[in-house]
């Protein structure tokens, strides 16, 4: 568990500073979709919350796991909808208009 | 068909490269659309990789769940553009319940012997994550006008939520020492929940961005924290990547408003809305109607159109593109100035501007913008008002002082659709509207804009 905890911490570290690299680099002018993009990834936690529901270890955890599904799949499908929405509207000048 | 852990492992680790891809090419509007793909893709192997994990024993709950969310979640990505900002703070509140009902199973399977680090971590997990939850509630209520928009300030304000939350992670640590005391948990759960009440209660719509892009950071924290527990990378970095976006954004939005960071993290907000108060003697303005400005606007040559959260709330982005076009097919060159804190999230305006089919690069950043302004014929502002306040230059005393601004008093003339002289959000008077060179278009947003065009499309012809 140690050590494990150790190997985690690295790895946020290192995340973080990738995540400080790329995200500077996102230009302003889509700042909304990056949060609903970045919101659809952070959903990921539906892995847990699948593991967590299917495993039926206890009767709680099959409870707060499956809603817990039903709020993270939400935001998966929700959010990559709208972030795909939104920038199919960013059209340059100089594009010939569809 | 089930496979084992490595190759789970290892649709992880693709997983994790095509998220850190997405991001990548949300650079750029040429190369954001592969970004969507590469996170569906990521999002689409994980999900099933996990589907086929060997410990699972019941599909029946996970299909009905995953069913279940997907109702739930296109309506929620169909919502109209003028809708994100409220749909973008409930989307953190479901992230956050996730990991806060992830973190509650995960303690009652562990307890009563849960190890001082494990509890650490499953602490901070469903703190976050409860705070979120309740925060983006309130901050959604908000946004949504289900609940009142005025913020609500009293007396030692700051005390009370720095106590409760101080209360919630001291219980926390008790419990990290203590473990075997799980009566203590549901404190845990229930403390934060109303802290992220009490949080949001003082913040008003002018502090929306700063509130939003922190709990987005909180929300991508606590799923960060989730990984540990769960001992999943992919988690921790994609908690990682979301928490550092938000915290960017954070800092971003604070130095837009010119908070320091500081005041960000411990919640200040509200405060300037309830400093302001001050000289609002009525003062000579003068005023213009439609045919004026649209004589004035047909004689320039530069022209830049301010729009803020006024322009949202009238609905008038159509007509200001209908005015665009009329504009750029006389000739005029028109550029939007886009100030970092203008509507109710970071890069609204853009949205709402690009959904009215204006070219992305027409669409100008404020640091960009402002050594333009002197060579500008005319400046018109649509709902904008604090942003373009010249007192945040020139006046120590004005609750925005410092406030970077596009500063549109340099421009030649300027021009301010507005529905009347009251003060604007903030209540603070814009010196701006006495100038010489500015002239008040008094009106809605898209009436006057309409009118406007109408002007172009009748009277003026190719004169």
């Amino acid at each position: 568990m140690k050590g494990d905890l150790l190997t985690s911490l690295y790895v946020f570290m290192l995340a973080a500073f990738i995540g400080f690299e790329v995200i500077r680099r996102v230009s302003p002018l889509l700042h909304t979709p990056l949060m609903s993009l970045t919101n659809a990834l952070d959903a990921i936690a539906v892995v847990g919350a699948i593991i967590l529901a299917g495993e039926g270890k206890s009767r709680l955890a099959t409870v707060l796991g499956t809603i817990a599904i039903v709020a993270a799949t939400s935001n998966i499908v929700g959010g990559f909808l709208i972030t795909d929405r939104m920038l199919k509207m960013f059209k340059s000048s100089k594009s010939p208009k569809p | 068909m089930l496979v084992s852990n490595t190759t789970i492992e290892l649709i992880y680790l693709v997983a994790t490269a095509l998220f850190i891809l997405a991001l990548k090419w949300l650079s750029s509007p040429s190369t954001a659309r592969r970004g969507v793909w590469a996170g569906e893709l990521g999002m689409l192997i994980a999900v099933a990789g996990t589907l086929l994990h060997h410990g699972i024993v019941d599909y029946k709950w996970l299909v009905i769940a995953l069913v279940l969310g997907s109702i739930v979640g296109v309506p929620l990505g169909l919502v109209h553009m003028t809708a994100v900002p409220q749909r973008t703070a409930l989307s953190h509140a479901f992230g956050a319940l996730c990991v806060t009902l992830v973190g509650t199973a995960e303690f009652y399977l562990r307890a009563p012997a849960v190890p001082p680090l494990m509890m650490l971590v499953l602490a901070m997990e469903v703190i976050l994550g409860s705070l979120t939850f309740t925060g983006s509630l309130m901050a959604a209520g908000k946004l949504q006008e289900v609940l009142p928009q005025r913020p609500i300030t009293y007396k030692g304000q700051n005390v009370v939520n720095l106590g409760v939350l101080a209360g919630a992670v001291g219980v926390a640590g008790y419990l990290v020492a203590h473990p075997y005391h799980t009566s203590l948990f549901p404190f845990i759960i229930g403390v934060p929940l109303l802290f992220g009440v009490l949080m949001i209660i003082p913040i008003g719509g002018a502090d929306m961005p700063t509130v939003i892009s922190l709990l987005n950071s909180y929300a991508g924290l606590s799923a960060a924290a989730m990984g540990f527990v769960l001992d999943s990378k992919l988690l921790i970095i994609a908690g990682a990547l979301d928490g550092a976006s938000g915290f960017i954004l954070s800092v971003n939005m604070s130095k837009a408003m010119n908070r320091s960071f500081s005041n960000v993290l411990f919640g200040a907000f509200g405060q300037v809305q309830a400093a302001a108060h001050g000289t609002a003697e009525a003062r000579p303005v003068k005023s213009a109607s439609a045919e004026e400005a649209a004589a004035i606007l047909a004689a320039a040559n530069k022209v830049v159109i301010v729009p803020g959260y006024g322009m949202a709330v009238a609905q008038a982005q159509h007509k200001v593109r209908e005015l665009y076009d009329a504009l750029t097919k006389r000739g005029v060159d028109v550029k939007f100035g886009i100030h970092p804190v203008a509507g109710r999230m970071p890069g609204h305006m853009n949205v709402l501007l690009a959904e009215a089919d204006i070219p992305y690069d027409r669409l100008v950043d404020m640091d960009e913008l402002n050594p333009e302004f002197p060579q500008t014929d005319v400046v018109l502002v649509i709902g904008a008002n604090d942003v373009t306040n010249p007192a945040a230059r020139s006046d120590p005393s004005s609750p925005i002082y410092g406030m970077p601004i596009l500063d549109v008093d340099k421009a030649r003339t300027v021009m301010v659709i507005k529905r009347g002289m009251s003060p604007g959000f903030a209540g603070i008077d814009n010196p701006l509207y006495y100038l010489d060179k500015t002239l008040m278009l008094f009106g809605d947003a898209k009436q006057f804009v309409g009118a406007i065009v109408r002007e172009f499309a009748g009277g003026g012809g190719h004169g």
